[in-house]
């Protein structure tokens, strides 16, 4: 089944002022949409999180956002440096955000597994040197 | 009363069908067509923005007129803690009060004093915990409707007590039928009100069925006529009028409420398309180590008040000196809420979903996909000359049925041009026909 709505942004690299515009522009294409407000609560989370980490760790990249008739499938994605152990990225707490970042009030190392809570499939593919790649997938019912 | 009463009204005829009021509004809310501006009833929130953008003054609050205290045998005053902003340093706030007694009212009750037994409940009910952190303040009718069409995520962290305006009614109501014994019909209450929100949320309460105050009248209004009465009063006249202390006093500004809070985890914030920012940052749980979020929709808060006088940072420095001069006398004991129950909204407040393009998902999916291919055509200016506030919204209400494509008048300069071609070839053909 082919989707219904196909967006595409830009995440900017280093930008704190500009993270959160992918989401927010999510969050209200899913309110003219009429989503349940907790659903849409959940996608601007993980969404923003996703976000914030391409901003942070990944040199910039894309978030490509589809809706289904059932489900909105996000794919956030960088070329940056990648994640070694994802594992141990996904762990709650840890982080590799340096100490201005974390100044901040960023970097707390929840990100990850803030995502992971908030949506219903979650999928993580990174590769050192190449990039990495974040799939979202949240139900509409 | 219908489904959507609003203060903020336009007179039609000083309507010039500029573009001002439609670019500023924070839910647009407002279009023109036809040449005039228009309200979207059930998207307004009485902000009052249009109010202080337009420049042929079209936009305007309805607020009672001073003759209504005629119907009252008993009236009463209840002075906005912005009044106090309104007036330089050499005029106190037992003046003012005194001022609003010799205009006409029998009594003068501070919504100030009310604002402190609020903020009291309100750090009774964070301490008590059981709360969905952080608490937005209430007080603001314009930001509790934002968050009723706009942010529906937020409707579970909003303070859910009643406003300092319906505090005060009430305690002057039962305070005068009780000493006086004045029945409650007899006694008119009128809020001298900063802005048309408040007027909106007297006729058209959303956390009660009724309001007690009876009207509500605007400080521009009253300002000079109570400025007069006030120059015959001694500069040291002291009635024992005032009833609150500096937190209460301190609340007409932005920061007042926070400060009445005495915690450190609290954010204030002004100004409408501040306060939709610091929404977001919510919703996304962007804000961190905030326990309580007060959100005025006015620059300075209640200080700029479409309704008031002087210039808001004027108003603020003004209020400052009040707040240093209340200090001299603490109320705190007195403006408690032990029992904060009987503050608490009766009213369950429901999500507007104001913005949604179709009550089946399905159908709002398809003109979704129609929007985007419509704002992909147009030109992104958003200039407002079709009368929307920017393309995108154009394309809204083109799903929507309320607009066409060539209210774009560069869609329309498209379409005349083509048109003028069409022509051209036309003639050609006509021309050969009849040279043959």
């Amino acid at each position: 089944m082919s989707s219904i709505i196909k967006k595409e942004y830009d995440i900017p690299a280093n930008d704190f002022s500009l993270a959160g515009e992918a989401s927010s522009n999510v969050r209200k294409l899913l309110t003219q949409l009429g989503v349940n407000p907790t659903v849409i609560k959940r996608t601007s989370i993980a969404m923003y999180e996703a976000e914030l980490n391409v901003v942070i760790h990944g040199n910039g990249g894309k978030a490509r956002v589809e809706i289904f008739e059932d489900k909105i499938e996000i794919l956030v994605y960088d070329e940056g440096p990648g994640i070694e152990d994802i594992e141990l990225a996904m762990k709650e707490g840890y982080s590799t955000a340096p100490d201005f970042i974390r100044e901040m009030g960023f970097g707390a190392g929840m990100g990850l597994s803030n995502i992971k809570k908030n949506s219903d499939r979650f999928v993580l593919e990174s590769e050192p040197n190449k990039g990495t790649r974040v799939y979202i997938t949240i139900y509409l019912y | 009363m219908t489904n959507y009463f609003h203060s903020v009204t336009l007179e039609e005829d000083k309507c010039r069908g500029c573009t001002n009021c439609i670019k500023h509004c924070p839910t647009e809310a407002i279009r023109v067509r036809n040449g005039k501006a228009t309200i979207i009833k059930e998207r307004c929130i009485d902000c009052g923005e249009c109010i202080r953008v337009c420049p042929y003054h079209a936009k305007k609050a309805v607020t009672d007129p001073i003759s209504e205290l005629s119907k009252y045998p008993v009236k009463v005053a209840l002075p906005a803690p912005s009044l106090y902003g309104q007036f330089g340093q050499d005029i106190s706030r037992e003046r003012i009060l005194k001022g609003l007694l010799e205009l006409g009212f029998d009594w003068v009750f501070e919504v100030a004093k009310a604002a402190e037994i609020v903020s009291d409940a309100t750090r009774r009910i964070i301490g008590a915990g059981n709360v969905k952190k952080p608490v937005i303040s209430s007080a603001c009718p314009a930001v509790v409707r934002l968050v009723q069409v706009r942010f529906p995520n937020l409707i579970n962290n909003l303070l859910k007590i009643e406003s300092p305006m319906e505090v005060a009614a009430r305690i002057a109501k039962q305070t005068i039928t009780e000493r006086e014994n004045i029945p409650a019909e007899e006694i008119g209450i009128f809020f001298i009100s900063p802005c048309a929100a408040k007027v909106t949320s007297v006729k058209a309460p959303y956390e009660k069925k009724e309001s007690f105050v009876n009207g509500v009248l605007s400080m521009k209004d009253i300002h000079i006529k109570l400025l007069e009465k006030i120059k015959s009063i001694p500069w040291d006249f002291d009635g024992d009028l005032v009833s609150s202390g500096a937190y209460g006093v301190g609340w007409a500004g932005s920061g007042g409420e926070c400060s009445a809070l005495e915690t450190p985890r609290t954010l204030a914030v002004h100004g409408i398309h501040n306060v939709i920012n610091i929404f977001e940052e919510i919703v996304e749980d962007r804000l961190k180590n905030v326990d309580f979020v007060e959100a005025l929709s006015c620059t300075e808060g209640c200080l700029g008040g479409p309704l008031t006088v002087v210039n808001p940072f004027v108003a603020s420095t003004n209020l400052k000196w009040q707040v240093n001069r209340a200090k001299e006398r603490d109320f705190s004991g007195e403006n408690t809420a032990a029992d904060y129950q009987d503050l608490l909204w009766t009213k369950d407040m429901e999500y507007k979903p104001i913005l949604k393009l179709d009550d089946n998902m399905m159908k709002a999916m398809i003109k979704m996909q129609k929007l985007e291919e419509i704002n992909d055509g147009l030109p992104g200016l958003d200039c407002g000359a079709c009368g929307s506030p920017s393309c995108r919204a154009l394309a809204e209400d083109i799903v929507r049925g309320l607009a066409f494509e060539t209210d774009c008048i560069f869609k329309l300069r498209e379409k005349v041009s083509d048109l003028a071609d069409h022509m051209k070839a036309f003639e050609h053909i006509y021309r050969q026909k009849t040279e043959d």
